[in-house]
């Protein structure tokens, strides 16, 4: 498989990448060239084989229902680039 | 070797210890932690051109080191007590600045602890300072840093900069140029292995599970894992007994028993059977890692191994797999960067705006590349082709592993298919780059235990390393056997007073 | 409107179909991944750790008490739990999702097909299929109003755990859907495994609503968020339904869009954010392992469920008799049904007239009273004992229906018994008969011409012997008994 222009585009920003369109062209040679690699996987015989998300991977341990955590506005915020009222600031959202 | 260069003073001395070694001279009194620190602190002005570190910690360490010299003092020496380390820059460390080499992270201070490092530090060790490294540990060649690249403290009679690999380079570089003893590392597809191959180090990639993840930035989170970047095989076996067990705040640790490595490493391979995997004999490799392939068998038989071929028949189809699954998860684990709650943030007038700014400047171009793969092979319509059979190629790739183990003990294989390379020698198209970890990616995918040793040196007098794969949570059988090609290779001896 | 089932166009009927996913708070106290406090209305970002707010490096661990009642909820509405179950990420940007994905289960939800049943108003029942529930997080709060150019981010709720539960689209009608929450509501309260609260936002409804000729194919439908009341459900479906309707009959097309309900005007609007063709990129989250349940344990869940309103229900129709309306209104609140119950335990006699009359004084008085001064039975003044009590002195005849409103009104005051209350205003009913005999006689004594009236045929006269003897007993007379009385004499 291969990627055209607008895949790219479309992937970049799903991605929340923005890519000028001079970099687009390189990008999408660079990408398929990796696709290209990968396309390697279908020469590889998996009709029943089970998928696999992870490995050695042991049973989902389980937290007791306790407030442990919290009560820690200034470590949550000392690290952001705008901050009013405790709150993290951003542009404003529209519904 | 033709730059050895020894100087008889002792802080040359003291900046070429093993950690072991270092440990007995702290506890008979010989130097203290205060002074062990300062060497290495001098050491590292000293070379500073390695670019080894993004940041140092000297006012932290000197602190450390005085504290730990009280305790020593009192007799009271943890087991790692006054141990000056390199810590990798994708270990958040309280009140540190923790960047993963990264622009979008400078400035980021952690309001906590990653349990790795605070098991080190609970075990006495002094930190040094954050080690550079490939950003978000995404890189075989320590140069997709925004800090810039590393280089080896090894030469090549050419003179040219060599890289020291990958993404643990700035560790690699550190421990291997004196300045510091050993250091922590991370491996997600060979990055704690290939830059210990070369740079002449051990490098020890743990079980998938054995040390926690918790407060180590995530690359791609089903194959990361910390491990150590050490002079010998011991300092890697007595830095893994801290670094490891089990961790209620990762879901994914394993609650197994942490052994004490240390024991195994004198047990030799008497009876061992050691797998020899016909697929890692790749096409067109280098005349000297095949030499060095051949010369470990020798010494493993020799000291009473038994060697049985073996096939690991997916091994081909490792990278493929590796570059579909680690760029999936790094699409979603990278998704929190985003401008609003901590690192960099560009402006922009609308939230998506803002998002994109800081984002496409915050990333490298390597990163983003792995982003957008990622963000694509997840996409509609391209799942099940790409991530899903993905998936099933890794339980066939894992499955092979199982199956060797059903009659071998330990795998041996070279780690790296070349010696290190020039800077100005790296490859531009990025699939090219991605070869350098075909020989380490499988152990990653099937969650193994892998060490590298070095065992001797390419055609350009370049250090070469060994690699040895074991069952899952078997460091052990890891640890005495590299012990044992360690002591054949003689190799330590080579790199005192090496740093350029 | 003519058929409950059917629009009606200017070509003909239209069906309409309805699909309901139900986002129900799970009740816990902290959040599920994370040991965050889940309170509501705390100060912002005060009840946030480095895992809510997407800290590098931080990774998830699970809250046990969520996954056992979403186990639970999945028994609640008669589904299938699945002993294996997988969490995945589902990706997007949003201001208040810090970690770019919101942890969910795709592929494999912890409980599979179930249904509940719904009764509508004429006295139907219809069983609406439910394809799923599992388990996932919330996101944060964006506050829009406190700057005009920007937004800020309260990450409080973020990764409070969310149990999602998805209906099939057999609901045909703004009734159906509301009966639907109302049932579903009414159950997820009785196991206590969410509060329910539909203005504090713990459970939400997203409505997909969509029109249809009879028998067609399903129509394109349009999904309404920011439903936040039954009675907006309904609405927001009415409102719905018709501009579908309308669209279509003018040759129109529906557009497949996300719409906001607008309570102010009870209209809907399509979201103004540009959401491009959502691609969320689920892939299974590799910082948590498979959902392994142990069997054991989740038949243990199953052993220890309480009673659910419909078994509720029937028990009270067979034990007491009660009429369907009477046990429908008192299972649908689970406080409601307890202090029911705790009332007739302490009835003195149990007979279905006495706990009939116990249903009446709850349903009638007691929740007029409760309306009237918007108050709850958790902060009512009158007991369920104490009402039990009122009851008990109404059936033993110490005083009439009539000055028991009056000894309620008391109790409600002062918070007293009815036993008390009665004593202490001298409100017990006059029974013996002698001394009523001897009031009898002396009314009749003092009225002689009105005896004569009455004899010679004005029957009538007899309520006026009646009162005299309530004028001077203070009402407190039995009236049946003044009425024997009064006949023996009278002849």
């Amino acid at each position: 498989m291969s990627l055209d222009q607008d895949t790219v585009k479309r992937i970049a920003h799903l991605a929340r990448l923005k890519l000028s369109e001079d970099r687009i062209k390189s990008m999408q040679e660079d990408l398929n060239r990796i696709l290209h690699f990968i396309d390697q996987l279908n020469e590889v015989e998996t009709g029943s084989v089970e998928a696999i998300a992870g490995v050695n991977t042991p049973a989902m341990p389980m937290r007791e229902d306790r407030v442990t955590d919290g009560d820690k506005v200034q470590d949550i915020l000392q690290n952001a680039p705008e901050v009013a009222c405790n709150m993290f600031v951003v542009p404003k959202v529209v519904e | 070797m033709t730059n050895l260069a020894v100087k008889p003073s002792l802080k040359n001395d003291l900046i070429h210890l093993t950690l072991a070694e270092a440990r007995r001279g702290l506890e008979e009194k010989k130097f203290s932690a205060v002074e062990l620190t300062k060497a290495y602190l001098d050491s590292m002005g000293e070379h500073r051109h390695l670019n080894a570190y993004i940041l140092e910690t000297l006012e932290q360490a000197l602190e450390q080191a005085k504290e730990c010299d009280m305790r020593l003092a009192k007799g009271e020496g943890r087991s790692l007590e006054g141990i000056p380390l390199a810590m990798k820059d994708l270990f958040c460390t309280k009140g540190i600045q923790t960047t993963a080499a990264s622009h979008i992270l400078e400035g980021f201070i952690p309001p906590y602890e990653s349990t790795v490092s605070d098991n080190l530090k609970k075990a006495g060790t002094v930190t040094l300072g954050k080690t550079n490294m490939d950003e978000f540990a995404m890189g075989s060649a320590n140069i997709t840093s925004y800090f810039g690249n590393v280089i080896n403290p090894w030469k090549r009679a050419d003179g040219k900069d060599l890289t020291p690999g990958g993404s643990s380079g700035g560790t690699a570089a550190a421990v291997a140029g004196g300045l510091a003893v050993a250091g922590t590392a991370t491996d997600t597809g060979g990055s704690i292995r290939q830059p210990a191959a070369f740079t002449g180090l051990v490098g020890l990639k743990p079980t998938y599970g054995r040390c926690s993840r918790w407060g180590m930035v995530a690359f791609a989170s089903s194959l990361d894992q910390a491990g150590t970047i050490t002079r010998d095989v011991r300092d890697s076996a007595l830095m893994l007994k801290v670094m490891a067990g089990y961790d209620p705040k990762d879901a994914t640790s394993a609650h197994v028993e942490v052994p004490d490595f240390a024991k195994a490493l004198e047990l030799g391979v008497k009876g061992l059977k050691v797998g020899i995997p016909k697929e890692y004999h790749l096409e067109g490799m280098p005349e000297d890692i095949l030499n060095l392939w051949e010369q470990g068998k020798k010494w493993l038989v020799e000291a009473g191994a038994e060697l049985v071929d073996i096939s690991l028949p997916h091994t081909k189809y490792s990278l493929p797999t590796y570059y579909v699954l680690a760029p999936a998860e790094a699409s979603a684990n990278l998704a929190r960067y985003d401008g609003v709650r901590y690192g960099l943030r560009v402006p922009g007038k609308t939230l998506d705006e803002l998002y994109e700014n800081t984002r496409s400047e915050g990333f490298g171009e390597e990163v983003q590349r792995r982003i957008l793969i990622g963000t694509y092979v997840l996409s509609a319509g391209y799942y099940d082709a790409y991530y899903l059979k993905a998936q099933k190629v890794r339980r066939l790739i894992a499955q092979d592993f199982e199956l060797a183990y059903q009659k071998v003990d330990v795998i041996l294989t070279p780690t790296t298919p070349s010696a290190a390379f020039a800077l100005d020698e790296k490859p531009t198209d990025p699939v090219v780059m991605y070869l350098n970890d075909v020989l380490t990616v499988p152990a990653n995918l099937a969650g193994l235990p892998a060490i590298s040793v070095p065992a001797g040196f390419s055609k350009d007098n370049l250090p070469l390393g060994l690699q040895l794969i074991g069952p899952a949570f078997d460091e052990n059988v890891l640890f005495r056997t590299a012990r044992v090609l360690e002591d054949a290779a003689q190799f330590k001896s080579f790199l005192r007073g090496h740093a350029s | 409107m003519t058929n409950r089932y059917f629009y009606e166009g200017t070509t003909g009927p239209w069906e309409l179909v309805i699909g309901l996913e139900v986002h129900a708070q799970v009740i816990s106290q902290s959040k599920l991944f994370s040991g965050a406090a889940t309170d509501f209305g705390a100060e912002p970002n005060t009840q946030v750790s480095f895992v809510d707010a997407a800290m590098p490096g931080m990774l998830p661990v699970i809250n046990k008490i969520c996954v056992e009642e979403a186990v639970r909820t999945g028994f609640g509405i008669n589904a299938e739990i699945n002993l294996t179950s997988v969490f995945d990420r589902k990706n997007y940007f949003y201001a208040d999702l810090p970690s770019g994905y919101q942890i969910s289960q795709n592929d494999r939800p912890i409980v599979g097909k179930g249904h509940l049943d719904i009764e509508l108003e004429d006295g139907t029942t219809r069983r609406i299929g439910i394809t799923r529930l599992h388990l996932e997080q919330d996101a944060g709060k964006s506050i829009h109003d406190q700057h005009p150019e920007k937004s800020y981010i309260d990450l409080n709720r973020c990764g409070v755990a969310l149990m999602e539960i998805v209906s099939e689209p057999d609901i045909r009608s703004s009734e159906e859907a509301a009966a639907y929450v109302r049932k579903l509501r009414s159950i997820v309260r009785c196991l206590g495994t969410c509060d329910g609260n539909m203005d504090q936002g713990s459970m939400r409804v997203d409505v997909n609503v969509s029109v249809r000729k009879p028998g067609s194919p399903l129509g394109t439908r349009a999904e309404i968020k920011n439903v936040n009341s039954i009675k907006f459900l309904a609405q927001a479906i009415d409102y719905e339904a018709e501009r579908q309707v309308a669209i279509l009959e003018e040759g129109g097309e529906i557009l497949q869009e996300t719409r906001l309900f607008d309570s102010a005007k009870g209209t809907t609007r399509p979201m103004r954010s540009k959401e491009h063709a959502h691609d969320y990129r689920y892939f299974p989250d590799p910082d948590l392992p498979p959902l392994v349940l142990d069997a054991a344990w989740v038949e243990e869940i199953r052993k220890t469920m309480p009673e659910l309103p419909d078994a509720k229900k029937a028990r009270l129709m067979k034990d007491y008799e009660l009429p369907a309306y009477d046990a429908s209104i008192i299972v649908a609140e689970t406080e409601t049904a307890v202090y029911f119950e705790a009332a007739v335990k302490t009835l003195k006699s149990k007979d279905p007239k006495a706990v009939k009359l116990l249903a009446n004084w709850l349903i009638g008085d007691l929740f007029g009273a409760l309306n009237r001064e918007d108050k709850t039975l958790e902060t009512c003044p009158i007991s369920e004992i104490h009402l039990a009590g009122l009851v008990d002195q109404i059936v033993e005849g110490v005083i009439s229906g009539k000055i028991a409103k009056d000894v309620f009104v008391r109790m409600w005051e002062t918070g007293k018994d009815a036993a008390s209350l009665i004593e202490e205003h001298g409100l017990k009913q006059l029974s013996d008969e002698g001394a009523i005999l001897s009031i009898v006689d002396k009314i009749l004594d003092e009225n002689p011409k009105m005896v004569e009236d009455y004899k010679s045929g004005k029957d009538k006269l007899f309520g006026f012997f009646v009162g005299q003897v309530m004028k001077v007993t203070e009402g407190k007379a039995s009236p049946e008994v003044v009425n024997k009385l009064l006949k023996e004499k009278l002849g």
